[in-house]
């Protein structure tokens, strides 16, 4: 008798002591992300069948969640009966977005679209898995094949198919620089990854920092490699990486890796602790003299109120003058799709004229297509179309579109140690290592 | 018999929800999750090919994993350094705490509520705040810690901080920052159960110690001390598995740091798991995890069960 209580009183304990144990580690196991989510399971809840089109971004705040709701206006105003369902989760550049999609697909509940990086992140991650119908077809009927440039068609294509609707263009290869503190040393922006170093000593001399950093996420490292490796191998060198063509056991990455290190001798003491937008900021604040960012920086500036080419000053990386490494936000159609008819009208809207000139001006974006009015982007963004237009495009790798996301996590981790001790021949092996895992390299 | 045997149901069916709840969402998780991490998964779409160890093989062997390997062994040397200094930290601020809360001083209330109020906040809040204190600035624009060491002419105390790729050993110096913020925000708590403890010793005991000419000293070392000893125990098993599993505070305030200086298995799981699509190698670091924890509350269970048997 007495053994039964003792047993049940074990059991109770064991069973309280799990609970307890499984409550704690609730808050620990989750992201920073709870409200977006719960935001975006609420509103899931809504019955189905009715005329209704879920589209699901990282879109919050700012600019971006500007032009994504003009975007919005653009479509309820040709399709008045249909409720938008706008489905977000905040945070982490996308990375919380992405693991609450991954779940939602893989439990065969799709939005009717979602924004994704252009390129690998969305053919590597969703196609392969037969996750994505083609939109080709989308294409085609609306006459976009002339509209949109080839190289952006590459990017988006795989097995003969187009699979999703780009409507945006950033430009990952820009220098952003302190037009004062050049003029004051009269020096000229550097061309060459040789000039670079020629002029950055010269700012050192002058007591200038001459380069910003602020890689607190390893995705800035990242950021400044993509462009130290195209700056010192060239457009089809640098395309070769993603294709296996060029070796990463070979010459060019090594340069590449001695070039970031000696960069390194040249930027702020505390980039380590910076983010992105801090390093931008010193910059215009004259606390150093050069950045190498993609162009949100513009839109960054253009919030803090600074005119493009009067307050700041950009040039392409060195070595890459003639070359957009570009990324971009797209939009694709996943199988399964609750609304399929309302997500193709989406997909039509974004990809029209129409749509990607409502958006862009606002995100501080170009359009992906090539007949955007020039006369609602500002100075920098119209150079943008420009050398868009004319320039050879390669992919960015750090942003999605020249690789599948487990290829850029490896990279990031061999560049989380290399960024630390600097070590190019272990930095080498780690990256031709991680190109073997990502199964695009022979061993 | 017939009366023994009702209870026994009633009590069996008052379980019954929370032993199907945690059946399926603790344990169930947990196996399948066992499963995943000896599985080929790699990419969105499941696949349960079973490998083996081989996850496994590649956290542990250079050879196999590389650059997952030496992250690994990095993440578990932070985790042990990261543990042991967090558990020091708290049990010995939080004992001090309690036992100068102890003096019956004045506005102990008020103290009591400073020392336990950081404990409310979300790991998450303490994270972003001491980021904001540990960020280091330049030597010519100090920024937080550094502003103020700046300020009163300790320059040469100035020092990068949780960026700092220094080490000592496997020790990065990088972590002593994050273990501040966690210790700040977990001493109350040990200084509360301490406070309990205290309160909990008879008065007569401290008494009879002194009439027998014990020094104060000595009443602390030789009554009061062994007779926390259940307290220590408690507070060790609840904070060590919180350090054990440490995400939310690291992932805010430094993330993985420069070299992994401030790496951890949580993050290492949530990355390969959610921006690599790696789900069998993340799998694989969660078993890992759990194991590890494991070797701390499993045997703390037993002897609480044992305890509750010879009762």
């Amino acid at each position: 008798m007495r053994n039964n209580r003792v047993w049940f009183l074990v059991l109770a304990l064991v069973l309280m002591s799990a609970l307890a144990l499984s409550a704690c580690a609730a808050p620990a196991a989750a992201p920073a992300a709870p409200a977006g989510e719960g935001e975006q399971q609420g509103e899931a809840a809504a019955p189905a069948g009715e005329n209704q089109l879920e589209i699901f971004s990282w879109w919050t705040a700012g600019g971006e969640a500007d032009g994504l709701n003009a975007m919005y206006e653009i479509f309820k105003q040709k399709y008045p009966d249909v409720e938008i369902i706008n489905a977000t989760v905040a945070g982490g550049a996308g990375s919380n977005a992405k693991a609450v999609l991954a779940t939602r697909m893989q439990s065969g509940d799709p939005p009717d679209s979602f924004q994704v990086h252009a390129g690998h992140e969305l053919i590597d991650t969703w196609v392969v898995a037969d996750k994505m119908e083609p939109v080709t077809f989308i294409f085609e009927d609306n006459g976009w094949m002339d509209a949109y440039p080839q190289g952006v068609i590459d990017i988006i294509s795989a097995n003969d198919e187009i699979w999703s609707v780009p409507v945006n263009i950033h430009r990952s290869n820009v220098l952003w620089y302190n037009k004062g503190i050049f003029e004051e040393n009269g020096l000229e922006p550097p061309a060459t990854m040789e000039d670079f170093f020629t002029v950055a000593e010269a700012l050192k001399a002058a007591g200038v920092t001459p380069m910003a950093q602020g890689d607190n996420g390893v995705w800035a490292d990242n950021h400044l490699f993509e462009n130290v490796m195209l700056g010192v191998m060239g457009p089809e060198k640098y395309a070769g990486l993603w294709t296996g063509d060029t070796d990463w056991n070979g010459p060019e990455v090594k340069t590449a890796l001695e070039t970031y290190a000696k960069m390194m001798d040249y930027v702020n003491e505390d980039h380590a602790a910076l983010n992105w937008d801090q390093a931008a900021q010193m910059v215009v604040d004259g606390d150093a003299a050069m950045y190498i960012m993609g162009d949100w920086v513009a839109g960054y500036y253009t919030s803090l109120g600074l005119e493009p080419d009067q307050d700041y000053g950009w040039a392409p990386v060195p070595g890459t003058d003639g070359v957009f490494m570009m990324l971009s936000d797209s939009f694709g159609l996943p199988k399964g799709a609750p609304h399929r008819e309302n997500a193709i009208r989406w997909l039509e809207v974004a990809g029209s004229k129409e749509g990607q000139d409502a958006f862009n001006p606002l995100k501080g974006s170009i359009p992906a297509r090539t007949d955007g009015d020039r006369e609602l982007y500002n100075v920098y963004l119209q150079s943008a179309m420009d050398d868009f237009a004319s320039d050879q495009i390669v992919p960015s790798y750090t942003h999605g579109a020249a690789a599948s996301e487990g290829w850029v996590t490896g990279i990031s981790d061999a560049m989380t140690l290399f960024v630390a001790d600097l070590d190019v021949e272990a930095a080498q092996t780690n990256l031709a290592q991680a190109c073997v895992d990502a199964g695009v390299c022979s061993e | 018999m017939s009366h023994a045997r009702k209870e026994r149901w009633t009590a069996f069916l008052i379980l019954l929800p929370s032993i199907i709840l945690l059946g399926i969402f603790v344990y169930g998780f947990i196996a399948w999750t066992m499963r995943v991490s000896l599985s080929k998964w790699d990419g969105i779409t499941p696949d349960y090919t079973w490998v083996g160890f081989e996850n496994f093989h590649r956290l542990f062997s250079k050879d196999i994993g590389g650059v997952a390997a030496i992250r690994f062994r990095i993440d578990l040397w932070n985790t042990f350094f990261f543990t042991v200094l967090f558990l020091l930290a708290c049990v010995g601020v939080g004992m001090l705490l309690a036992i100068l809360l102890d003096q019956r001083i004045r506005g102990e209330g008020v103290f009591r509520t400073v020392y336990l109020f950081p404990m409310s906040l979300s790991f998450v809040v303490t994270g972003v705040v001491w980021q904001w204190i540990f960020s280091p600035g330049t030597a010519s624009r100090p920024r937080g810690v550094n502003a103020l060491l700046g300020m009163m002419g300790l320059e040469q105390l100035q020092w990068r901080w949780f960026t700092s790729t220094e080490s000592i050993g496997p020790f990065h110096l990088a972590l002593i920052p994050v273990i501040v913020a966690a210790a700040w925000q977990m001493t109350g708590y040990t200084m509360a159960m301490y406070l309990a403890g205290l309160r909990g010793i008879p008065e007569e005991l401290r008494e009879a110690a002194r009439v027998d000419g014990a020094t104060e000293t000595q009443v602390y070392r030789r009554i009061i001390m062994p007779m926390l000893r259940p307290i220590t125990l408690s507070a060790l098993i609840v904070l060590g598995h919180i350090s054990l599993k440490i995400f939310d505070l690291i992932y805010t305030m430094t993330g993985k740091g420069p070299g992994f200086v401030t790496d951890v298995p949580g993050i290492f799981m949530f990355e390969t798991t959610f921006q690599g699509n790696h789900y069998a190698q993340g799998a694989a670091i969660s078993i890992v995890m759990l194991l590890m924890v494991a070797l701390v509350v499993v045997p703390y269970l037993v002897t609480s069960m044992r305890g509750e048997v010879e009762r």
